[in-house]
């Protein structure tokens, strides 16, 4: 862990064991989550009231199915459609060539200025800091990400970035970072940031946003949103450029509504928001406002390997709720940083390992009590547990190898541990040995045993065998119905 | 190969084969059967719960409940059309109010800094709305460009009670929007908003702080007199 500032870490999901330590230690962190996630949890339900949610979550899973089913069909599709609307496309296999495609259109502009909305694949690609390197300066619009970006850290939740921070904690960010009097009053807060955002909308040369769903049917881009950041993104600057992962396509208009309904319910328990904002091309001859350009970036960083596998392939249908995290009990009290990675929580655990290979995630998949509420929650049926435990087999050269970094677990020794346990299980006669050999030895056994003696005492073997005693115990019997 | 080829090939020569595509059945999505009062009355209470306002107008004198509420709000710089309908008739009735008429059908490099500090609230016609999430369709034009929606700090739209339908999946379907979709289309549903600090919600965060939905009747409208 590399100190930045006093106070700002750099997380990395390599430490997740001591992040989490660190996290469970910090009460302000604890409470700041519980209560975001305890009220967001009840929003949720209050919002399905009077929905057939069954049937809604089995249409939205079958729509994403569809749609992946179809997936280079419907990609090629939205190309053209895109194209023929005047939208330019490009296609990425990784974050850095993405990184590369925006960094030229900006620099075909001499844009020394981008303004960004709500883009989680951008965090993905490290957009701003790939930006950064060459002069160009890219600022969060989303008032959430603004905050987070202002105090030097990266979100710590996919739909609420600066959840983690508190009331006082974001006073003290603007007082500090922009000047503004300390104070707790968020509509005073709200309106400082409204000034100092929109001198950025005006100054700004690019617009980089994300996208929600991308409509191959009609080349459509769907923005959900609630602040209007992301229309200020996508209208005001002469130039937009949205970015998507390959995945995030739908085929007909129609699907549309389905999948809003599930998001909107679903992440934040709103019945909609604020805006749904459809882009289909660039500003027309006549019309007076909106970008002379838009470019459409289809990035895959990892995605079509996911896409090879039938049961990893669940991963794709994703539409980034982030109800998972909201239900998860680890989640709640570990906190969005803990993870290191850009998506926390449930999501992020049988995302990264794809994204960024499984030596640098293989803690993730563990980071769950199995307890089943994501995937009870998933608008689109993702089968989050049975994803972790692929995950964990595969993490441990179990599962197909098709994994980046699978098979990093195995040790020698737990593998021969494991197949020494399972010949001496199916050997009754050695196995009966043993146990009693190991009760004779019982003074040998070590009494610390890493983390599980931490807080609990070691196990002893018994002085004799279950097997003996039960033995003794029929001996007697026998003997006393003798008698 | 390009990075295109790369990632279709890919896709397509997919490791466990090709997939089957589910049917899909959208029954859930619409058939709400409301009726007309119905409609309004769940507009009017989910828009109002995040915040917008709703007034009801005879359509034949509605300007007059338009040039009220101006001066309540003390709007001196309204942004409006000039061709359609609703932007004629406030021209005309707004005419001697002393309120400044902030013309629209300007490229928009022309005016940025005007619109974003001196424009009060824009003036739009709306193409109908959604009873189910009490949500406006917009589909901004040259005569009524999408930014003055968004930047004055008031939006107010003119909605026909008769132009609510019950789900966005029924107005998708029933205005055939997939053959065309225009440059851009929108679902306001509200004044612009944010929970990101600690949850409390604020409003106007970059959009307008105040939406008012002037619903036009076309008899004596249903609940309040205008
Ligand atoms: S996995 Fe499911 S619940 Fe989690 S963010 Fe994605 S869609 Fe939402």
């Amino acid at each position: 862990m590399s100190v930045q500032t006093p106070g700002v870490y750099t997380y990395s999901p390599r430490e997740f064991h001591r992040q989490a330590h660190d996290a469970l230690g910090n009460p302000q962190i604890r409470a700041n989550f519980r209560k975001a996630m305890d009220g967001l949890m009840t929003k949720r339900r209050d919002s399905f009231g009077d929905w057939d949610l069954e049937a809604l979550r089995e249409l939205g899973a079958n729509i994403r199915l569809r749609a992946l089913a179809k997936l280079p069909d419907l990609l090629e599709q939205l190309e053209a459609n895109c194209k023929a609307n005047g939208i330019r496309v490009h296609w990425a296999e990784d974050g850095d060539q993405a990184c590369r495609i925006i960094r030229e259109i900006c620099q075909s502009h001499d844009a020394r200025s981008v303004v960004k909305g709500k883009s989680m694949v951008s965090e993905e690609m490290h957009l701003n800091a790939h930006l950064e390197e060459v002069g160009i300066e890219a600022l969060e619009s989303d008032l959430g990400e603004y905050l987070v970006q202002l105090n030097e850290q990266t979100p710590s939740h996919i739909i609420m970035p600066a959840i983690h921070l508190n009331t006082d904690e974001i006073s003290e960010i603007l007082h500090d970072k922009t000047g503004i009097e300390r104070s707790r009053d968020v509509d005073y807060m709200t309106a400082a940031a409204r000034s100092q955002l929109r001198e950025r909308f005006m100054a700004a040369d690019v617009g980089v946003s994300g996208v929600n769903f991308a409509v191959a049917e009609t080349g459509s881009l769907c923005l959900v949103e609630n602040e209007g950041n992301g229309r200020m993104t996508t209208t005001v600057p002469p130039v937009h450029v949205a970015v998507t992962g390959i995945e995030k396509v739908v085929e007909h208009l129609r699907d549309v509504p389905p999948l809003y309904s599930l998001l909107t319910r679903s992440a934040t328990g709103q019945h909609v928001t604020t805006y749904f904002n459809m882009i289909s091309s660039p500003r027309k001859a006549g019309e007076h406002d909106g970008p002379k350009e838009v470019h459409l970036v289809l990035v895959d960083n990892g995605r079509s390997n996911i896409y090879q596998d039938d049961e990893l392939l669940d991963t794709l249908r994703c539409i980034r709720c982030g109800a998972c995290m909201n239900h998860c009990p680890v989640y709640t009290r570990v906190g969005g940083h803990t993870y290191g990675t850009t998506y926390p929580g449930p999501i992020g655990s049988i995302l990264s390992p794809h994204l960024m290979g499984l030596e640098e995630t293989k803690d993730l998949p563990t980071a769950s009590s199995l307890c089943g509420a994501c995937g009870e929650v998933c608008p689109v049926k993702i089968p989050i547990p049975d994803l972790l435990v692929r995950l964990r087999r595969e993490s441990v050269g179990e599962g197909r190898g098709n994994v980046p970094g699978a098979g990093v677990k195995r040790t020698r020794k737990e593998a021969a541990a494991w197949k020494g346990f399972q010949w001496l299980a199916t050997h009754p006669a050695i196995w009966r040995s043993g146990t009693a050999v190991a009760g004779k030895l019982k003074v040998l056994a070590p009494s610390r045993l890493g983390v599980w003696t931490e807080y609990r005492s070691a196990p002893k073997p018994a002085g004799t065998t279950l097997h003996a005693l039960v033995k003794r115990h029929q001996a007697s019997k026998a003997h006393e119905e003798e008698r | 190969m390009s990075a295109r080829e790369t990632i279709l090939k890919r896709l397509r020569e997919r490791a466990d084969g090709p997939l089957s595509a589910p049917e899909s059945d959208f029954a859930v999505a619409t058939n709400r059967g409301w009726s007309v009062e119905e409609r309004l009355a769940r507009f009017e209470r989910l828009i109002s719960s995040v915040h917008g306002e709703v007034l009801h107008l005879e359509r034949d004198d509605w300007t007059q409940g338009l040039a009220q509420l101006l001066a309540d709000k003390g709007v001196r710089h309204l942004a409006l059309g000039k061709e359609h309908p609703v932007a004629v008739d406030a021209r005309r009735a707004l005419a001697d109010s002393g309120i400044e008429m902030v013309d629209v059908d300007r490229d928009i490099e022309a005016w940025q800094r005007e619109q974003f500090e001196q424009v009060d609230a824009g003036l739009t016609s709306t193409r109908g709305g959604i009873a189910e999430t009490g949500s406006l369709w917009l589909w901004p034009t040259s005569d009524e460009p999408r930014l003055i929606s968004l930047v004055p700090s008031i939006h107010i739209a003119v909605l026909d009670a008769d132009a609510l339908e019950d789900t966005f999946f029924d107005v998708v379907e029933a205005h055939g929007w997939a053959e065309r979709m225009p440059t851009n289309a929108l679902l306001i549903s509200g004044p612009s908003k944010t929970a990101d600090i600690e949850q409390t919600l604020a409003y106007g965060v970059h959009g307008p702080r105040e939406l008012v939905v002037l619903v036009r009747h076309a008899g004596a409208p249903a609940g309040e007199k205008a």
